[in-house]
């Protein structure tokens, strides 16, 4: 199997996704440039972190109309892995891959720092390597991922298990002091109805190694190695 | 064919309900500076837009520029003024 990383002008975490992906998971890895019209027959596609075109309009809304994304929407569509990390999830929402909208934070303030993520399913491709209730050490860093849908979206959400995590704290109490940006239900990470594309405040490449203060990150990646290495058995609905 | 050029100013805005963080800190703010008539501020933006095109296409492209770029569906609403 094989990872592409997209980089657009402003992407500032692709080199941390490739390093992860390469360096710690093992796996075969590419960029793929913003002006790409071809997704490099890759396996799973990465949208990294960053400020694609500067964070100009809204983020993510104009990175949305890259020839890239043409192919990553195009791709998804017919059941590719798609995988949007921070701004790559602002990304996916923009163009309407992924349900709801990223705000600015609540408190108005770029937040970095390590949160705590409660895993809310493990049937998902991204999350078999994973248990209901498991709590994830992972950073955030950003302005805006303040998760906004409405009451009866977010409910058929929920329904289908599309909340795949949510902040909470250390003891997996999703309060409303665990969570960072004022993200409505807690809400961290999404998948689609169709569960191949997912997105998230919360950088798990940066979780990666000890010495980057956790390796709860590459739970996610080994959870998509799985999915590759026996697609029959795991995370597949 | 009547081409004809007109300036459009489209206001974007979150739509009701939806939280505006930053309307509500400037609207404490005005409160700190002892405003207090003001009940509640909402932000915006909006975009000065020059189209050249006919005139009877002219309502679909700018419907069209707004829901797919200037604004966001999912949370904002947009109004468009003709200026000229």
């Amino acid at each position: 199997m094989k990872f592409g990383v997209v980089t657009f002008p402003g992407s500032n975490c692709d080199y941390d996704a490739y390093s992860a992906l390469r360096h710690v998971l093992g796996g075969n890895v590419v960029f793929l440039w913003h002006k790409s019209e071809d997704l490099a027959d890759c396996d799973v596609v990465v949208l990294p972190g960053g400020f694609s075109y500067g964070d100009y309009l809204r983020a993510g809304a104009i990175a949305r109309f890259s020839p890239v994304v043409k192919q990553v929407i195009h791709f998804a569509r017919s059941g590719g892995t798609v995988i949007g990390i921070c701004n790559g999830f602002q990304v996916l929402t923009e163009c309407g891959l992924l349900p709801g909208a990223l705000m600015r934070n609540s408190q108005l303030r770029f937040s970095c720092r390590y949160v705590y993520l409660r895993v809310e399913t493990n049937a998902t491709r991204f999350t078999n390597a994973c248990s209901v209730g498991d709590v994830l050490k992972v950073p955030i860093a950003h302005g805006e991922g303040n998760y906004y849908h409405f009451d009866d979206e977010l409910s058929r959400l929920e329904e289908h298990g599309q909340v795949v995590f949510r902040y909470c704290d250390r003891d997996g109490r999703v309060t409303p002091e665990a969570n960072p940006n004022g993200s409505r239900h807690n809400v961290a990470g999404v998948v689609n109805r169709e569960g191949n594309v997912l997105g998230m405040m919360p950088h798990p490449e940066r979780a990666v190694e000890k010495i980057l203060g956790s390796v709860d990150g590459l739970k996610l990646f080994k959870s998509v190695q799985a999915f590759f290495a026996v697609p029959a058995a795991v995370g597949r609905s | 064919m009547t081409n004809n050029s007109r300036k459009v100013v489209v206001h974007v805005r979150l739509k009701p309900g939806v939280l505006d963080p930053q309307g509500i800190t400037i609207h404490k703010a005005l409160l700190n500076m002892g405003y207090h008539d003001v009940e509640s501020v909402r932000s915006g933006r909006f975009f000065e837009l020059e189209i050249r095109s006919e005139a009877s296409a002219m309502p679909q492209l700018i419907n069209e520029v707004c829901t797919k770029l200037l604004a966001n569906p999912v949370i904002e609403d947009f109004a468009i003024e003709e200026i000229a």
